[in-house]
């Protein structure tokens, strides 16, 4: 039953990637601006023209194209970028770490400040706290991550300056790493100094997508709490004397947090669909910065490899969530 | 509905908030040319990073300050509005047509229909929106119908999705039976009996839509591919914010608090609006 279950949503993934390799194919190719005529100094000839366009497969039409590429994608070969001019798959790794670690960090954080604010308001119901929780978070969640970015800025930048408001890392740092995990690495090697410099700089781009997923969780678990805390086994557990704090996290909690994760699992998407722009207002050199160059520069090839990366982390992370809420609910389990 | 009890029921404090500050800030930017007290794109070098009036150095008639090339910053955060205003009525109905139509008919009619709808939004899922933008008005070339169009394009499965559950929901009740034992067509009874019936979701996701078209505007001026540099949008003076932040806090600050006032008005307005007309909640 799960492994069926399994198969099929692999197969709609794999259906969905090939539809998304499509879609950013044909939307680039309406683009108007020629990339090569950008690559070559002014007065080249239309010999070096044509001949850069067969270098990249440009003269070929376009359903050609679309398979040579795809070909390629699926031999790991996702071409070479245009501005850059490096393999567009080893840029991309180089920058989807940076990412990947910021959406991990942000995730952590909303768990954590979301969790909390719900266990408070389940705790404290019916009361002024519970107004006051659903209230910060109804408006939490109404202003998205890039203006909570500015917010950032303006705050802990300007007014309080004791965090980064730019870059990944301080410039000047020599920094021993052979991977691009930085913070990952940082950590393993005990460097906690470079640790606490990169989370210096990571802490106000990773709030700014924190905020607005902690109020989600927030919300929905306070309210699966506040419906588990009045079935018979929490009144049981409230009887035999523990405390209501005890009675949420012992007994309530592991109940009400099904619903919750598979929320936090399609709102992650979101969070790291958002690190394009807060990597931006950050300069945080992250795969999302880099994406808006890419645009920015026609860099078609790169475009479509960063694209496509972003997709397949969206559909594996569904998957993720998907088998293990099934694992997780019993009704899916044994039905 | 009782319509005569929901007047009678007035308006709740947050819709007269939202819908107050979204007011003032349509009708400023509408008469713009009459109420800005400086010409948002009259540059004077003379007078740059003027602050606001309450502090030292301010100049009469430019009361929230200038920017680095000395225009004037409530005139542009004014004609600014306008932008912003058409930029989220053109792009939220649209992507709202679109999306309430195919999630409609996704919704009523199932099968085949819904299964290849539902593959599309799936596929659409999968894009990074903000990336996705940048990308469309890249291609599309810088302009408001290019903006318009790009959120249209991205945002639809919104009211896809939403109004797909509600239409299937809706499909499954007994005066959908009834309709049809009378003998209306399906097409007649999606359109007379379940649409009306979807209408408030739609009414509320349309604010809450309208919101973050502001919001996208907002970031595509950011990374410089809005409407053209001249004209003054809200994302354009934050980046100009952004960049003279230790020299000029007011230019940031001033666009900024528009904006988010009128994201969460468009958003509470939506809700409000919602509350108001679902029937569970009433």
């Amino acid at each position: 039953m799960l492994l069926q279950r399994f198969l099929v949503r692999l197969l709609t993934m794999l259906v969905t990637l090939f539809g998304v390799a499509v879609v950013v194919f044909v939307v680039i190719r309406v683009a108007p601006g020629d990339p090569i005529a950008m690559m070559l100094p002014p007065g080249a000839s239309d010999a070096d023209i044509a001949r850069l366009r067969a270098l990249y497969g440009l003269d070929k039409g376009i359903v050609q194209q679309f398979f040579i590429w795809l070909g390629g994608v699926l031999h790991g070969d996702f071409g070479t970028s245009i501005s850059l001019r490096q393999d567009v798959l080893g840029l991309v790794f180089n920058r989807l770490p940076a990412t990947l670690e910021l959406a991990t960090v942000a995730l952590l954080m909303a768990v954590a400040i979301g969790v909390t604010a719900a266990i408070f308001g389940a705790r404290s119901r019916g009361t002024a706290i519970e107004a006051g929780i659903d209230i910060a978070s109804g408006a939490t969640l109404s202003i998205p991550d890039f203006l909570w970015g500015l917010v950032l800025i303006l705050l802990f930048g300007v007014l309080l300056p004791v965090f980064d408001i730019s870059g990944r890392v301080s410039p000047q740092l020599d920094l021993p790493f052979v991977t691009q995990f930085y913070l990952v690495e940082s950590l393993l090697r005990l460097r906690f100094d470079l640790t606490w410099d990169l989370l210096k700089h990571m802490l106000m781009p990773a709030v700014a997508l924190a905020l607005p997923l902690a109020a989600i969780i927030a919300q929905l678990l306070k309210q699966s709490l506040k419906e588990v805390l009045d079935l018979d086994y929490v009144v049981l557990a409230r009887v035999k004397g523990f405390s209501e704090t005890q009675v949420i996290l012992r007994e309530a909690l592991k109940n009400a947090a099904l619903p919750t994760l598979t929320l936090v699992g399609v709102q992650f998407t979101f969070l790291i669909g958002g690190t394009v722009i807060v990597e931006r207002l950050f300069s945080y050199e992250g795969l999302g910065n880099m994406a808006i160059d890419a645009v920015i520069n026609r860099d078609l090839p790169l475009i479509q490899g960063i694209v496509l990366v972003f997709a397949l982390l969206f559909v594996l992370i569904n998957l993720a969530v998907d088998m293990m809420y099934a694992l997780l609910n019993p009704r899916l389990r044994h039905g | 509905m009782d319509e005569a009890r929901i007047l009678r029921r007035g308006l709740s404090p947050r819709l007269w908030l939202a819908g107050g500050w979204l007011l003032v800030a349509l009708l400023a930017a509408i008469f713009a040319p009459l109420i800005a007290p400086q010409d948002p794109l009259a540059q004077d070098l003379m007078l740059e990073h003027l602050p606001p009036f309450w502090l030292d150095g301010a100049e009469p008639g430019y009361w929230l300050g200038t920017d680095s090339l000395g225009r004037d910053l409530l005139s542009r955060l004014i004609f600014g509005g306008r932008i912003a205003f058409i930029v989220a009525f053109a792009a939220a109905s649209a992507a709202c047509l679109v999306g309430s139509a195919l999630g409609l008919i996704a919704g009523y009619f199932g099968g085949w229909a819904d299964r290849i709808i539902s593959r599309v939004v799936d596929i659409w899922m999968a894009f990074p929106p903000v990336l996705f933008a940048i990308l469309l008005v890249a291609v599309l070339g810088t302009g408001l119908s290019s903006v318009i169009i790009a959120i249209a394009v991205i945002d639809w499965t919104r009211f896809c999705r939403v109004i797909r559950a509600e239409a299937m929901s809706q499909a499954r009740m007994d005066y959908v039976e009834s309709a049809r034992i009378a003998g209306y067509g399906r097409i007649g009874i999606m359109l007379r009996e379940v649409l009306p019936n979807v209408v408030p979701s739609v009414v509320a996701l349309l604010s809450l839509e309208m919101g973050i078209a502001v919001i996208v505007e907002a970031i595509l001026s950011f990374v410089n591919l809005s409407i053209s540099t001249d004209d003054p949008t809200w994302g354009g003076i934050i980046a100009e914010g952004r960049l003279s932040i230790h020299q000029a806090w007011w230019v940031l600050v001033f666009p900024l608090a528009t904006l988010i006032l009128t994201v969460l008005s468009f958003s509470q307005f939506g809700e409000g609006l919602k509350a108001r007309f679902d029937p569970v909640l009433r």
